[in-house]
């Protein structure tokens, strides 16, 4: 970044900039996990009102480039992979539907025209195989990538903040709740570790450890095996004090419950309100009664939970740039669709080459401020680590 | 500060008590070793302190215990959290988050500790640890020590007054196990904090205890007293207190440094004979290895575990694979039965007799051929067992040998005598399920042998039943390989040790040269006598009942 001052510019200038210039992480410079879900749901909001495959395009180079600049070598941050392959995924099912289904779009250029399966009167409007229009599959190809930037914002999000983290900036009434969570999430890689362990160990029976059989074979034992381990952990975290509950007055605990339900009842006829067409007037003072009802409740409940918590991540300077960087980015693209809907949605027929609206692109551009002002993650020896950890899982339960 | 009153614990109307008439106080600030023979109740008798029996487990609890004054009869585990901390035999089962540093706080967040107390606390039990590295590090890229004194630390945090520990040290490896233990007798001196703990290898342990308390098992009462004491009327007895009885003397020592000055007497009179080779050497050795890596590696996770390794082992030799956790054994191991395929180099079995001569290449080998040609018991025996009964396990077992059926079942009634045949394999203790997991590799009659870490979690007489079984098949001309972090063992039964470090061997010979070439890996005997090259209380007895002058032994070592 000190390269962009020049040699002109004075010291404090440069000194300026440098404080700007993104720290290596530790503990308490973190950024708030709340931030960077903030900031890959702005990007999301953004994606969801286009279906320009440049914008969205552009939105997924964004997350990605994010991603790869401030992704630590955590378990989480490696799924950013999968988010892809999945998105790619949904992109491929939903041409391939447009391919063999048809497409109500239309159009006049035909690529190709299928075999026509003809079908029973009953399931009238449904058409198998027929003509295949290049509009059809465009408007597929588009509609397909707006759900992956959709699930790749996601991914994101998934990769850089840590679980643990966000947990911890839960309330208190929640928070136990959200530790089982946890917990429970970090069930399935250990029973995937089990079974490719278990699987292994069938080769020192002398069966084959591939195919079905074997798969079965040990799905007994990985199972009891898990849930031995869940017994072992509840135990443990019994004897560390999971579940201390402190003693409230009656009428706080009733004041609790009272608020939460009714607050619930509240968002619940609000949101009902609001998205039928009659009760528009009823529905936004409802809905925040409703949630301030919650919060006062939720804040209520957690005074029946002794637990403090131990440096939790803190909502600095840093944390309202990353979330601000996803707002600019959804108000920028929702903007722009207001003004010129023809550009963030173009027509699929007549078929149209789309063009890169400016004014949207610069607002998920604006989404990069993360990749220069979230702290930088510390490298660790993590690949030797994992090896050694690898060799001594090898046996150990 | 903890009182047991009467205490008895049964699961079940109609099971015998596993813990009946239990009576006795732990004074504040003292540090009491737990010992007693396999399935004696050792770790019920500690769930009992921190109210997870019956709480957690079920069972009835009769009679009364009362930790700092409260009865963990009407206060469940959480409500004793800040006065006792407990560790169970795995760290790992026993980690709530996911770093080092958060882990530390768990227990003081859960008990409503103010955030300045806790930030003070979580830097000084790093210090005190010796943790502070590895504050940031995630728990699972930690060692088996490392995890260990996290484990230790996350329940020191909201300082309580009580420690309760099961088996401590038995997955480590000795130098480790030296870590955890001088945190420990640091806990007892600094702090007054009262530690409970169990352990299967009393040879670590014993020399830090103010007292010991001794299950003795089959109904009779538990006795509590002074170490030395107890120790000369217990069926498990480290090596350094069976070495005093076999010389005589009385009190025993303890510690290593006791036993020397009281030995200058008996190193005088072993010093005209030579101890004895373990066995005789078998006809095979020296012939054709069983199993030959050359310039080994292998790659896991895109680091090399093992570089370069080359190892030999002949049929009717036993080997010890020894070196710290995560050094590579288990993975050489698994590289012989064809688990991790070589990177560079290679491993060849020898060639099965049936076949075209040709050694055997263990990655290319189909699972039901290697069977016949080398076996491994894993670190878990865990793994190996699938079927619900022994009697299934045993069957299954035969048929995938393609031995004739009963085999199996032979081996395990000659292994375990007191197994009925409808046991589930997860019911059976460590020793036994060993046990059963050996005879399940023996069924195929695999010429060579490898065993990772046995001896976990065994007492003294399981541990002997083991060394006589691996003997016996030593003599019979099997090649038998074991990692192990045991040195008892290793002087027990190896003919050869190989130390391997980083996935490289640093130290290869015979048994005692190699053990006594170093304190880490010497066992006690040998640190006793030394510099006379004695290994083990056997080969000491046998020299003393001979008399003097004749020669003990069948060779020269």
């Amino acid at each position: 970044m000190s390269d962009a001052v020049g040699p002109g510019a004075a010291g404090e200038g440069r000194r300026a900039l440098g404080s700007l210039r993104a720290p290596v992480a530790h503990r308490s410079n973190a950024l708030h996990a709340g931030a960077w879900w903030l900031w890959a749901l702005g990007l999301a909001t953004a994606a969801s009102r286009t279906t320009n495959p440049l914008l969205l395009g552009l939105v997924v180079a964004v997350a990605g480039y994010v991603v790869a600049a401030r992704r630590t070598d955590a378990p989480w941050a490696r799924a950013f992979g999968f988010f892809l392959a999945l998105g790619a995924v949904v992109v491929a099912v939903r041409v391939l539907f447009a391919l063999l289904l048809g497409s109500p779009i239309g159009g006049s250029r035909v690529l190709v025209t299928l075999p026509e399966v003809p079908l029973p009167d009953w399931l009238a409007g449904v058409r198998l195989g027929g003509r295949v229009t290049a509009e059809a599959l465009y408007f597929a190809f588009c509609d397909g990538l707006r759900l992956a930037a959709l699930l790749i914002c996601l991914g994101a999000a998934n990769a850089l903040a840590d679980p643990g983290r966000l947990l911890k900036s839960l309330p208190g009434a929640l928070y136990e709740m959200g530790v089982a969570v946890v917990v429970a999430m970090q069930f399935a890689p250990r029973l995937v570790a089990d079974l490719v362990r278990m699987r292994t160990a069938q080769r020192l029976r002398g069966r084959a450890d591939r195919g079905v059989r074997s798969l079965v074979r040990v799905a007994r034992p990985v199972l009891e095996g898990a849930l031995e381990r869940s017994v072992a952990l509840a135990a443990a975290m019994d004897a560390r004090g999971y579940g201390r509950t402190a003693a409230v007055p009656p009428a706080v605990r009733r004041a609790t419950n009272g608020l939460l339900l009714g607050g619930l009842l509240g968002v619940c006829v609000g949101v009902y309100g609001l998205l039928s067409a009659e009760g528009a007037g009823f529905g936004l003072p409802l809905l925040l009664a409703g949630a301030a009802s919650a919060v006062a409740g939720l804040w209520l409940g957690g005074r029946r939970s002794p637990r403090t918590r131990y440096r939790p991540a803190r909502w600095g300077a840093r944390a309202w740039l990353v979330a601000g960087a996803g707002a600019v980015a959804a108000a920028g693209v929702i903007v722009a669709a207001r003004a010129d809907p023809s550009a963030l949605t173009p027509s699929a027929v007549p078929l149209t080459a789309p063009t890169l609206p400016l004014g949207a692109a610069a607002a998920v551009l604006v989404g990069l401020l993360p990749a220069l002002v979230a702290p930088v993650p510390a490298t660790t020896g993590g690949r030797r680590t994992a090896a050694a950890a690898a060799e001594r899982g090898e046996g150990a339960a | 500060m903890i009182r047991f009153s009467s205490v008895s614990v049964r699961y079940g109307e109609d099971a015998p008590p596993v813990l009946d008439g239990v009576d006795l106080t732990v004074p504040e600030g003292e540090l009491c070793l737990l010992v007693g023979p396999s399935g004696v109740g050792k770790s019920t008798l500690l769930g009992t302190v921190s109210g997870l029996v019956p709480h957690f487990t079920g069972g009835t609890l009769g009679g009364e215990v009362t930790v700092a004054g409260r009865s963990t009869a009407d206060h469940p585990p959480r409500e004793l959290a800040d006065v006792v901390g407990t560790v169970g035999q795995d760290p790992a089962a026993h980690f709530v988050t996911e770093t080092v540093e958060d882990e530390l706080a768990y227990g003081m967040e859960s008990l409503g500790v103010p955030p300045d107390v806790m930030r003070r606390r979580v830097e000084e039990t790093l210090d005190l640890l010796g943790l502070a590295e590895l504050r940031d590090r995630r728990l699972d890229s930690l060692s088996g020590g490392q995890r260990q004194r996290v484990a230790i630390g996350s329940v020191l945090t909201p300082h309580p007054g009580v420690l309760v520990l099961d088996e401590p040290t038995s997955a480590l490896d000795p130098a480790a196990a030296e870590e955890v233990l001088a945190v420990l007798q640091r806990l007892v001196h600094d702090l007054g904090t009262t530690v409970l703990l169990a352990e299967h290898r009393l040879e670590r342990v014993v020399q830090y205890a103010d007292s010991v308390l001794l299950l003795p098992g089959s109904g009779r009462a538990p006795v509590r007293g002074a170490p030395a004491e107890v120790l000369e009327r217990s069926p498990v007895r480290p090596p350094v207190v069976r070495l005093a009885q076999v010389a005589g003397w009385s009190p025993v020592p303890l510690s290593v440094r006791d036993a020397r000055r009281r030995a200058a007497g008996l190193r005088e009179r072993l010093a005209s004979r030579r101890p004895p080779s373990p066995r005789a050497p078998a006809a095979g050795t020296g012939g054709a290895p069983l199993v030959e890596t050359e310039g080994l590696v292998v790659r896991r996770g895109g680091v090399d575990v093992l570089r370069g390794v080359g190892l030999r082992v002949a049929a009717g030799e036993a080997v010890a694979l020894m070196g710290r956790n995560g050094a590579g054994k288990s993975t050489l191991l698994g590289a012989m039965v064809g688990l991790h395929a070589p990177a560079r180099g290679a491993v060849r079995l020898a060639p099965a007799p049936d076949g075209d001569g040709r050694p055997v290449v263990p990655h290319r080998t189909a699972p039901g051929a290697l069977l016949r040609r080398a076996g491994l018991v894993p670190q878990d025996p865990r793994d190996l067992l699938f079927a619900e009964t022994v009697a299934e396990e045993c069957a299954t077992a035969d048929a995938e040998a393609g031995a004739e059926p009963g085999r199996c079942r032979e081996l395990v009634r000659r292994l375990l005598p007191e197994v009925a045949d409808a046991t589930h394999p997860r019911d059976l203790s460590e020793g036994q399920r060993l046990a059963l997991a050996l005879a399940v590799v023996l069924a195929a009659a695999p010429p060579l042998l490898l065993l990772d870490e046995p001896t976990r979690g065994l007492d003294y007489a399981a541990k002997d039943r083991l060394v006589a079984i691996l003997g016996e098949l030593v003599s019979a001309g099997h090649g038998v390989l074991l990692a192990t972090h045991d040195v008892e063992l290793a002087a027990e039964l190896a003919d050869r040790v190989v130390v391997v470090a980083e996935g490289e061997v640093v130290a290869e010979g015979p048994t005692a040269r190699v053990v006594t070439g170093s304190p880490a890996f010497a066992p006690q005997v040998a640190k006793v006598l030394a510099p006379e090259p004695w290994l083990t209380v056997g080969a000491v007895a046998r020299a003393l009942e001979e008399g003097p002058g004749a020669p003990a032994g069948a060779g020269p070592a």
